[in-house]
């Protein structure tokens, strides 16, 4: 098997060539229980699968979400499965990512 | 006063927009709610665009839908990191009108189909999040948005929310989606030249390639990629399922693996100074067959990805959401001909008739895949990096007779995989596709 050493990629850069319409102060989604990604959850996989890196882990084992560049995918949600720590809705009417192209 | 409209119509993808101008050129009346700024502007595709399910509805689709460029070439890829071997497919046939399949923009051409939806007399509404069903016991009458005064009734509501299905899932329809069951993809849009497109892919005006790919670049994960041509840019992407990206033993992200993929040694040249405009992720329901949930019940339809109709294979989905889109829309405008109640007892119908188109056919037809490949990863793994070795060693000219290159090819084969093994792949990929 081959494997590729993966590039580290600012996808900071990726997104600002999106539009958003950001709903200030009601973020869709958010992380229930803090405490439980701290302290239970070994893997933190939103931290990484997250593909506009909305996750992001700290160095004392926190993770923190901030939720401006999503892309609404869902992905956060389905794998949390042992967690279920995820609270997710989608953005109020008309906000968040705005594809000019898709 | 309480608004109330003969059907609901959730969402403004190729099923929602199926569904709202089916109903709506029916002569009944339709509410169409979409969260997005307009319709298209929260969805991603490749994109391919199969004229036979848009051509059921709109037979002169050709003469205003935003349309990229016809396809004439598709390639298969199969890459090691420093390679690939391909199959390549181009045909004359395929630059005959009527064309069958075309690149397109997907957030372009929603806004199109949907102006034909709006040209039917369906009200579209956008900018509006639906939160809930509204139920009256176990029947769905009406949905919940989030606008003031946001309750809106019908008799029937279609549930053409896309493929993270949170309606159907927060009545208590089906239950979460599985990580094995979605793909998740990024995509980029690179914009250049139409003359140097043109160039690069060997085409001509009006005249697109699709590239699909499998190996090296999806890290070991089950996944594809792929490079379509568009007018005046190229897309890329990669896709892989949702429960491989979730345990990366490299934790590998998903716009890593793309920038990697863009980086290869074949895939470069071909979008070299390209300038990225945007950059998109959307899951695909990977499930096939045994994935797909209830989809009907009292006064509710899902159809498109909500409902999981997606041939992954074919990577055929926009066409599925528009046939059940339409055939939803159908099974009511006939249960409210014949004077029928709105019950899941009438509505089955829906899934019935799905049955017997080829929507379900197909899923039918390739209901063990999703099971064989993920328990057999080699396919995405060790089997493209031996094919490329064998074609390096059987193309270096270097004094060493081809026998014995060919004994050397061989063996690495037998090396890696064992004849029981290449035997038993074969036989699940047979199995898998038949
Ligand atoms: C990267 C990628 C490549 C693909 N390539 C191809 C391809 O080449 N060919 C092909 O045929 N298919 C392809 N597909 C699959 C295809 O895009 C989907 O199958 C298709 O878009 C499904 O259509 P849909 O209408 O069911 O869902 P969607 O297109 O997702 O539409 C759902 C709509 O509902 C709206 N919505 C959701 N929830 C709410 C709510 N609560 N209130 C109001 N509105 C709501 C959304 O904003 C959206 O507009 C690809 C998919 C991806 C991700
Ligand atoms: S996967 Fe869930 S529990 Fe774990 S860090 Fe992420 S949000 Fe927290
Ligand atoms: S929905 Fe997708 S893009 Fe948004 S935070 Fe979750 S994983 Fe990230």
């Amino acid at each position: 098997m081959s494997t590729a050493t993966f590039p580290i990629v600012n996808v900071e850069e990726k997104l600002f060539q999106n539009r958003y319409r950001v709903d200030h102060g009601r973020p869709h989604i958010q992380i229930k229980d803090a405490r439980i990604c701290q302290s239970q959850c070994e893997n933190k996989a939103c931290t990484f699968v997250c593909p506009a890196s909305c996750y992001k882990a700290e160095g004392n084992g926190a993770v923190t979400l901030i939720t401006d560049g999503c892309l609404e995918c869902g992905s956060c949600r389905i794998i949390c499965t042992e967690h279920e720590n995820v609270a997710w809705e989608y953005p109020r009417g008309g906000h968040g990512v705005l594809f000019k192209f898709g | 006063m309480k608004e109330k409209f003969d059907a609901i119509v959730v969402g403004a993808g190729p099923a929602g927009n199926a569904a709202a101008y089916t109903l709506a050129k029916a002569g009944l009346s339709v509410l169409q709610i979409e969260r997005g700024e307009y319709p298209g502007s929260k969805n991603v595709q490749g994109a391919i665009l199969y004229s036979d399910a848009l051509e059921k509805m709109i037979p002169d689709f050709r003469e205003d839908a935003p349309l990229e460029r016809h396809v004439i070439e598709q390639r298969q890829w199969v890459l090691s990191k420093d390679s690939y071997v391909g199959a390549h497919y181009r045909s004359d046939a395929f630059n005959h009108e009527p064309y069958n399949r075309y690149t397109i923009i997907r957030a372009q051409f929603d806004k199109w189909f949907s102006s034909k939806v709006r040209e039917a007399g369906a009200l579209v509404i956008c900018e509006t999040t639906v939160d809930h069903l509204i139920m009256d016991g176990e029947q769905v009458v009406g949905v919940q948005c989030d606008r003031e005064h946001g309750d809106v009734y019908a008799d029937v509501v279609i549930l053409a929310d896309g493929v993270n299905s949170v309606l159907a899932r927060k009545a208590g329809f089906h239950g979460e989606i599985e990580a094995a069951n979605v793909a998740l993809a990024v995509k980029e849009i690179l914009f250049m030249p139409e003359e140097t497109i043109q160039e690069r892919f060997n085409i001509g005006e009006e005249e697109g390639v699709v590239i699909e790919m499998i190996g090296s670049i999806t890290d070991g994960m089950m996944g594809t990629g792929f490079l379509y041509t568009n007018k005046e840019s190229l897309t890329i992407g990669v896709g892989c399922m949702l429960s491989d990206f979730k345990t990366s033993p490299n934790r590998t992200s998903p716009y890593a693996m793309l920038e990697q993929m863009k980086r290869h040694p074949s895939i470069a040249p071909l979008i070299a100074g390209g300038e990225m405009k945007e950059y998109c992720a959307h899951l695909i329901p990977e499930g096939g067959y045994r994935a797909v949930p209830k989809v009907a019940g009292n006064g509710w339809m899902i159809a498109g990805d909500s409902g999981g109709f997606v041939n992954a294979v074919h990577r055929e989905g926009s066409n599925l959401a528009m046939t059940t889109g339409r055939v939803a829309a159908e099974t009511y405008i006939e249960a409210r001909a014949a004077g029928k109640p709105m019950t899941e007892a009438t509505l089955r119908a829906y899934p019935e008739k799905l049955k017997n188109s080829f929507v379900m056919k197909d899923l039918h037809k390739y209901r063990d895949m999703p099971q064989i490949f993920h328990h057999n990863k080699q396919f995405f793994t060790t089997y493209p990096d031996l094919v490329n070795d064998a074609a390096r060693t059987m193309l270096t000219v270097d004094g060493v007779d081809k026998k014995t290159k060919e004994k050397a090819v061989m063996s690495s084969f037998r090396k890696a995989r064992g004849l029981p093994g290449m035997f038993g792949d074969a036989f699940k990929f047979w199995r898998a596709v038949r």
